[in-house]
């Protein structure tokens, strides 16, 4: 057969993709008069050189989890849901209506109603694309993309005239109570003698997230959901003649998505802010595509990517805190890992394919 | 609402419809080639970015534009490569350039004028100057008419002109000559174009040159023409509304011009007033925001005239072998 063994297409596609955006990267620090080598010194050390910066990493990377989950998801049905943003944000209006208005007694239910409340609301963003595009063949990645914006106005609205506490000047609700603060890796890990964390916003929804990964895995490739999203994924009139309706797993694989990407405003919304600010997904949902391509949409790949994007993030801050480098050059080695990983990805695969049948074929004259 | 607020209004109307025309104009040349073009969005920032440095340091705002094309065609160059020679993702491809364009115009930005991602105001020659078209004084005193001619129709600056005149000549490039006929063709059905002899791959790269080039001018409009200077995200959104514009028009000229007319429309009226009280009902302003892309939902649901994509429109193209 002419294909490359499943190794090299797992993980040496991706590390070569992602050797090229490093170097690129790279090429932009040196382009704008920065040391990459000090940079990365001083990402490394603000980022995993501490708890603290443990701490900033995780929680960062715990919503690029759920937001790569969503997309990695929708990946497998073949479908591009760019839409995480705004479902984020929807889920986000899940957490603080279940937090503000439903009394709730303990972190422990509060987290169980508001996991629900988030997904809800995520889920229920995604509907109407998810319906357009099974029922009436609007492209996902329009309406999505659509819905984003109209999210933004929407949540906009809700919380300069409808959540925002009387007299308060900035849009945003008002504080959660009490007893709906998670605890933080700090409550959970520090003993008197030894804190652990300090002021760090990770919070006990990175395991949420980490459960999320091994419930997605489970989802795709050991149920008859998954396999049918999987089918559907790989092609839809062999599925269809297989008698699985493409409008229930278009619908169903787009609800699941994103409730996933609504999960995230648990970390955001509950785990640090603890109240709904405006701009609390913060780019998370796209940064969801740049884990999901570099994961290979597999829970683990994405996991592994979300903590790589985490370690970017705080990175990132620490960089624009000590040096000349703003925070955008974070934007930048998002947008090269999407490019490389995603857009150019034959250019990386076809001469490593060329490569290896070249040498099969010399081994097989021999 | 008196004559002159209307007047006002329209006048906002044009001067905003511009941007979301060019790169509407420019999507359409893309799609009708089956290449979905997403980054119209950083396109235009990355121009809008470049137009403003070097007409900034160069003082001219012809040099400025020749810069922000060539960095809006440097992506649409990398575009091509991504989509049309590697066949990979256009959409994600899309996104990418986005980010890219976000990411690098902060990162020149603070590393030439250390100004916190902006450069610095333009004046003089570095920005376009309205113009005032012949007799526009004398006929100002015509009423109704005369406040129209002076106001609405003079007093814009050269590309909101060349932004109205592209939509003609767009028209008569896709439906009356040979380039038109060829690009519509490779965008519904490659293989045929390709039977003929013709090179698809070739017509697609042009198809995003044209592309690069008009979304480069409606950068360099918005920071040399509409605002003096290069801010942060100044696009706004712009890219995706002119591409919700895109779809509103069916990937057609004329339309395009009504739909970026309307859209424009929204932005002036939501620019002017906070919320629209309409009798019992108050529109909110957020309401006036979200519209254009609600309506693009709604006719893109097909309930409203449906809107049918260039049919190879997103695919690459294999050749038979």
């Amino acid at each position: 057969m002419d294909r490359m063994p499943p190794w090299a297409d797992a993980l040496l596609v991706p590390l070569i993709s992602l050797i090229l955006a490093a170097i690129l990267s790279a090429l932009v620090i040196i382009g704008i008069g920065e040391d990459p080598i000090a940079a990365v010194t001083l990402m490394v050390k603000g980022a995993l050189g501490s708890t603290y910066g443990w701490g900033y990493t995780l929680y960062y990377a715990t919503n690029f989890i759920f937001t790569g989950l969503a997309v990695a998801v929708a990946f497998h049905a073949r479908m591009f849901n760019i839409g995480g943003e705004g479902q984020a944000m929807l889920g986000g209006l899940g957490v603080a209506l279940v937090c503000l208005y439903l009394p709730l007694p303990h972190w422990t239910v509060a987290l169980l109603v508001a996991t629900l409340g988030a997904a809800a609301f995520g889920a229920a963003w995604a509907l109407i694309p998810a319906y357009l595009q099974a029922r009436r063949g609007s492209h996902i990645v329009i309406t999505t993309i659509m819905f984003n914006f109209i999210a933004a106005a929407l949540l906009n609205y809700v919380l300069v005239n409808l959540l925002r506490p009387a007299g308060a000047m900035d849009p945003a609700s008002a504080r959660f109570p009490e007893a709906t603060h998670l605890p933080t890796f700090q409550a959970m890990f520090s003993t008197p003698d030894a804190p652990l964390f300090r002021g760090a916003p990770a919070n006990v929804t990175f395991f949420l997230a980490v459960l999320a990964c091994l419930a997605v895995w489970l989802l795709i490739w050991r149920t008859r959901l998954g396999y049918e999203i999987r089918a559907f994924g790989h092609s839809e009139p062999a599925a269809k003649y297989a008698g699985i309706s493409p409008v229930r797993i278009t619908i169903l694989a787009m609800l699941i998505s994103g409730g996933l990407a609504g999960l995230m405003a648990l970390n955001t919304t509950m785990g640090e802010a603890e109240r709904l600010v405006l701009n609390s997904v913060e780019g998370a949902g796209f940064i969801g595509i740049a884990v999901a391509l570099m994961g290979r949409s597999h829970p683990l790949g994405v996991l592994m990517a979300a903590v790589l994007f985490g370690f970017l993030y705080q990175g990132g801050a620490e960089l624009a805190l000590w040096t000349n480098i703003p925070r955008e050059l974070i934007v930048v080695i998002q947008a090269l890992v999407i490019l490389f990983t995603g857009a150019l990805d034959n250019m990386v695969r076809m001469p490593l394919e060329r490569l290896f049948l070249a040498r099969r074929g010399k081994g097989a004259t021999k | 609402m008196d004559f002159a607020t209307a007047l006002q209004i329209l006048d906002s109307t044009v001067r905003l419809s511009t941007p979301l025309l060019l790169a509407c104009l420019a999507g359409l040349f893309s799609e009708r080639s089956g290449i979905f073009d997403i980054g119209l969005e950083g396109k235009m920032l990355m121009a809008a970015f470049f137009s403003a440095a070097v007409a900034f340091v160069s003082g001219s705002v012809w040099l400025g534009m020749l810069a922000g094309i060539a960095a809006s065609m440097a992506l649409s160059a990398l575009h091509g490569l991504a989509s049309i020679t590697f066949r990979g993702n256009q959409l994600i491809s899309g996104v990418a350039i986005n980010f890219l364009a976000a990411g690098l115009t902060v990162l020149i930005a603070q590393d030439w004028f250390s100004q916190g991602g902006r450069t610095p105001s333009l004046i003089g020659g570095a920005r376009f100057e309205p113009i005032t078209l012949p007799l526009a004084d004398t006929l100002a005193g015509v009423p109704i008419l005369g406040p129209i001619y002076a106001e609405l129709i003079s007093g814009h600056t050269l590309p909101v002109y060349f932004a109205f005149a592209c939509v003609p000549a767009t028209w008569w490039i896709l439906f009356r000559t040979r380039f038109g006929l060829r690009l519509r063709a490779v965008g519904e059905n490659p293989a045929a174009v390709d039977t003929a002899g013709i090179s698809v791959i070739g017509l697609r790269y042009a198809a995003v040159a044209i592309c690069g080039l008009l979304c480069g001018i409606a950068g360099a409009y918005l920071a040399t023409a509409l605002q003096a200077g290069f801010i942060k995200d100044m696009t706004a959104g712009r890219g995706y509304i002119a591409l919700a514009a895109l779809i509103f028009a069916k990937w057609r000229p004329w339309y395009a011009l009504m739909s970026c007319l309307l859209f424009g429309f929204l932005q002036a009226i939501a620019l002017r007033y906070q919320n629209i009280e309409l009798g019992p009902i108050t529109l909110p302003v957020q309401f006036m925001d979200a519209l254009p892309y609600i309506l693009t939902v709604v006719i893109l649901a097909g309930f409203v005239g449906r809107a049918i994509p260039p049919r190879a429109g997103g695919e690459p193209y294999m050749k038979e072998r």
